[in-house]
């Protein structure tokens, strides 16, 4: 049986490149059957969808529009309404609210003796009983958007949700599975991001005047807190290759450091004096896709490149893979494990900023577990923790994969408890598929 | 064991190969690197499981499921790395795993029983040293006396002789033979062929996965043997070419570090090969370690070409151009989890990219030169360079190196656990080297080879260069010894 197993797994050429890929397909897959169901369409196109309906059974027509008062319904009943009256129809009364309201909205029609020819309505409205005690009117006069099946998981603000979700883990392990590569580990990374966030939020708020601060000031101060991450990264491969200290053990340190300073700096406050420009890498969009995604996308792209074409990562590679054996070939081993933690300072600082700009404040709070999360990411997208092996976009698909399992579990509504159990078991199991995989490779 | 066959991915290692032990008889087992042997043996000690076959004992058929398996029936296997857990004795080490008594180290017995399998074997072992302390001689008897202690009735020695002194090795044939006439049954796999003309009682060679020859050893000559593990004739073992030496090109004086190496000159002369040999421990590869800048040297004045040069590290002296062919190719010769490709480019890369990309077409042409060259087996460039066998390994290290163009080449056991015919294509690059005018260090223990293959022999002992031969065709073994013990 394990024989089997190693056998399929090690033999098929699809299963050895892409089996995370394809692991990760499945879980799209299976929480898209998971969560199909009915959808109404919401917001200004349904809106128009509705009003052209009505304008094609009737012409110049009587409508009332009736929705809830929340912001998609406005904008259902906005649109609705131009389109309407574009066309010649008559908006004999528009309502915003509950069941009441248009109750008492159809009464005040009846009573001017206006007739109605139809109520433009969405899903919930439609379904509310008021109608049925106006003879003249009839839940039959109400026209809803047409409905249509689709699984909650694969609608676009759920996918675009996750993946902004994930960005920041994602940038953050891009550095982890450089440094994991070279037969390393960094856990300092969580206290990292808490202390971008802080040292990002202070510099803005006591440097340059808080909430009214300038573009050029958000720069330069994003900009001293990914350096200052990065000095600490430096720090840890100095400590690391100088000392020859297990990296485990100097990151330990640097964790509890980087978290003890990000405190003392911010008095354990959280600090919300940050200017609106600097929310637009965390919040603001382009073409539609949220920043942090797009901000994600191009570092993979350059670590892609980094680690596949250039000299630096086989340098990487050889030195987790044999460390004497580059030595000895000329590998300049202590400046490339000096720049890798660094590198990993330096993103673990912008997903602190990233993280501080999305959710509008810095907090020295932010970032907890970050590292083991990171880890996880890297490890279930098939880099060995024992060095000299491992792909940056399998990080990403790691990354990808626990964030699918998260949210779908979310999406069906399993127990947060139950959640993390599941979470545990995809990790080893990941390893575990890993390890087989890995003995068919070995002689 | 009878139809055995094995595949890893890309090779069959083994196509139905049938081998028989009588009891009290030595084996010899030979063959290239890549012929099978390991894998043979690895399915032999529970490692490896046959794809196909039966391995039979007394006839029936076992199942060598796991080590244990293999152990309980009766089968010890003691690979060229050794499984001795380096911090514990050598008595925990024998008793490792097999503890009696619930959980109780029963200390007094296994001690007293580990002092009983060392009289047997008749060489006294330290059994309260840490197997780690130990020399690799007496880890190996540690090895002997666990594989008595389980009451085996086969032994199988994989290169035992690879990394012990000659007396050592005689040590070893006592014991092998006291062995036999206990009826323990002997597989015994070398590269030397005076080894198995001296110990064995009859000869298997594998070639390709397969049984190339197999015969009583009185009936067979080391010609015959030759032929048969590399499937053509070969004439001269050592195709040993000459070339003029004129300038001196590398220049060592008063090299030093601690105790291990003191104070070593000597000079290379353009197309020369300086064979340097001694026991293990005389502080060769350590000289060789000084001068690549692998290790520092308290003092001492290296210069190449009349410059004198500052080796730091190991990319000083490839950038000085010396580079070193390690003794432990996959410890220090080679990142065994990286492709062959990117093993090869390693050194080369500053020649093999621009601003920091790496030109794989440039890469992937350079190489491909070498592995016609070199005749290097590997199905394609991306192919681990832990999937290739030791000849193949070598040649791959070669290659790297060959590229960087380097004008001083350190050998250090080059053809150690490399099969005959890879030796001789390793000889006639050196040859090719020499006569390019590059400067050669060539370390080595096999005496013949150093004899064979130089044109001045060094000797070192205790870390000092006790002895040289202006001329190596008139250097004999007997004279080499008397220097190395000095």
């Amino acid at each position: 049986m394990n024989n089997a197993i190693t056998r399929f797994l090690g033999t098929s050429p699809l299963v050895r490149d892409y089996g995370m890929s394809f692991v990760l397909l499945l879980l799209v897959g299976l929480f898209s059957a998971l969560t199909l169901k009915q959808q109404h369409p919401t917001g200004a196109d349904a809106g128009r969808q509705v009003a052209d309906l009505i304008l094609v059974r009737h012409t110049k027509p009587r409508v009332l529009v009736i929705t809830r008062n929340t912001p998609e319904d406005v904008e259902f009943s906005n649109a609705a309404i131009k389109r309407l009256e574009e066309k010649g129809a008559r908006v004999l009364a528009t309502v915003r609210g509950a069941a009441p309201d248009a109750k008492q909205s159809i009464e005040e029609v009846l009573k001017s003796g206006e007739s109605i020819d139809a109520i433009a309505a969405n899903d919930v409205t439609a379904k509310w009983t008021v109608y049925d005690r106006f003879p003249e009117v009839g839940a039959g006069k109400c026209v809803v958007p047409a409905s249509y099946t689709w699984p909650d998981f694969l609608k676009v603000s759920n996918l675009l949700g996750v993946a902004n979700q994930t960005a920041i883990y994602a940038i953050i392990a891009i550095g982890m599975t450089m440094v994991i590569i070279t037969a390393g580990i960094d856990l300092s990374v969580g206290s990292l991001v808490a202390l971008a966030s802080v040292c990002v939020s202070i510099l803005l708020r006591d440097c340059f005047g808080g909430i009214s601060a300038g573009v050029a000031a958000v720069i330069i101060a994003s900009t001293t807190s990914v350096l200052v991450c990065a000095l600490a990264g430096a720090f840890n491969g100095f400590m690391i290759t100088a000392f020859r200290i297990p990296p485990f053990i100097v990151t330990l340190g640097m964790m509890m450091m980087a978290s003890g300073l990000s405190f003392k700096l911010s008095m354990g406050q959280s600090i919300p004096e940050l200017p609106s420009s600097f929310f637009w890498l965390g919040r603001g969009h382009i073409f539609g896709i949220p920043n942090p995604i797009l901000l994600m996308l191009a570092l993979y792209m350059i670590a892609h490149i980094v680690m596949s074409r250039m000299v630096l990562g086989r340098y990487i590679y050889s030195i987790g893979g044999n460390e004497e054996a580059a030595r000895l070939s000329g590998v300049p081993v202590t400046r490339v494990q000096l720049a890798v933690y660094t590198i990993c300072g330096a993103l673990a600082g912008l997903g602190g900023i990233v993280l501080t700009s999305q959710l509008s404040a810095g907090d020295p709070k932010f970032g907890l577990m970050y590292e083991l999360e990171v880890i996880a990411a890297v490890v279930v997208g098939g880099t060995s923790l024992m060095g000299g092996q491992g792909k940056i976009f399998g990080t990403l698909i790691g990354a990808f994969i626990i964030a699918v399992i998260k949210n779908g579990m979310n999406l069906t509504d399993v127990d947060p408890f139950n959640q993390k159990i599941v979470l545990g078991a995809v990790l080893m199991i990941a390893v575990l598929l890993d390890t087989l995989r890995r003995k068919k490779g070995h002689r | 064991m009878q139809g055995i066959e094995k595949s890893f991915p890309g090779v069959r290692a083994l196509r139905g190969v049938d081998l028989t032990l009588r009891s009290g008889e030595v084996l010899a087992l030979l063959g290239e690197n890549g012929a099978g042997k390991s894998t043979l043996i690895k399915m032999l000690g529970g490692a490896h499981q046959p794809d196909q076959g039966t391995i039979r004992i007394s006839g029936q058929p076992v199942n060598l499921s796991s080590p244990i398996a293999a152990i309980s029936a009766g089968i010890g296997v003691i690979y060229q790395e050794f499984n001795l857990v380096p911090r514990l004795s050598a008595w925990e080490n024998i008793f490792f795993g097999r503890e009696r008594s619930s959980g109780f180290v029963n200390r007094n017995m296994e001690r007293r029983r580990s002092k009983e399998l060392f009289d047997q074997i008749g060489v006294p072992v330290p059994i309260d040293t840490p197997c780690g302390e130990l020399s690799i001689a007496q880890q190996q008897l540690v090895e002997i006396a666990k594989a008595l202690s389980q009451d085996a009735r086969l032994i199988v020695m994989d290169e035992p002789s690879a990394a012990i002194t000659p007396q050592e090795v005689e040590r070893l044939f006592h014991i092998i033979r006291d062995l036999r006439s206990r009826g323990i049954g002997v597989i015994y796999i070398s590269h030397r062929l005076d080894e198995i003309f001296t110990i064995a009682d009859r000869v298997v060679v594998l070639r390709d996965g397969q049984l190339a020859g197999e015969g009583e050893t009185r009936s067979l000559t080391r010609q015959q043997l030759i032929e048969w593990m590399v499937g053509r004739e070969i004439q001269n073992e050592f195709p040993k070419a000459r070339h003029t030496r004129d300038r001196i090109r590398l220049s060592v004086r008063n090299l030093n570090r601690g105790n291990i190496v003191r104070d070593v000159s000597f000079d290379i002369r353009a197309g020369e090969v300086l064979g340097m040999t001694g026991l293990i421990g005389a502080g060769r590869t350590e000289t060789a370690r000084l001068i690549f800048g692998a290790d520092r040297h308290d003092s001492g004045q290296i210069s190449l070409d009349g410059h004198s040069l500052h080796i730091r590290s190991p990319r000083d002296a490839i950038r000085n151009g010396i580079c070193l062919l390690t003794e432990d190719r996959k410890g220090q010769g080679l990142v065994l989890t990286s492709s062959v490709r990117e093993n090869f480019g390693l050194p080369n890369l500053k020649n093999l990219s621009r601003f920091g990309l790496v030109n794989q077409t440039k890469e992937r042409s350079a190489f491909s030169t070498y592995v016609d060259q070199l005749q290097i087996k590997i199905p394609n460039q991306d192919q681990l360079a832990r999937n290739l066998s030791g000849g193949n390994q070598q040649k791959v290290v070669l290659a790297k190196w060959l590229e960087r163009n380097a004008e001083v080449l350190i050998f250090d056991e080059p053809t150690r656990g490399i099969d005959v015919g890879a030796k001789y294509e390793i000889y006639l690059l050196i040859n090719e080297l020499a006569k390019q005018g590059k400067a050669i260090l060539m370390i080595s223990s096999e005496l013949p080879e150093v004899i064979g293959m130089s044109d001045r022999i060094l000797v070192m002992h205790e870390g000092r260069i006790t002895g040289e031969i202006e001329e190596a065709t008139t250097a004999t073994q007997e004279q080499i010894m008397e220097m190395a013990v000095a």
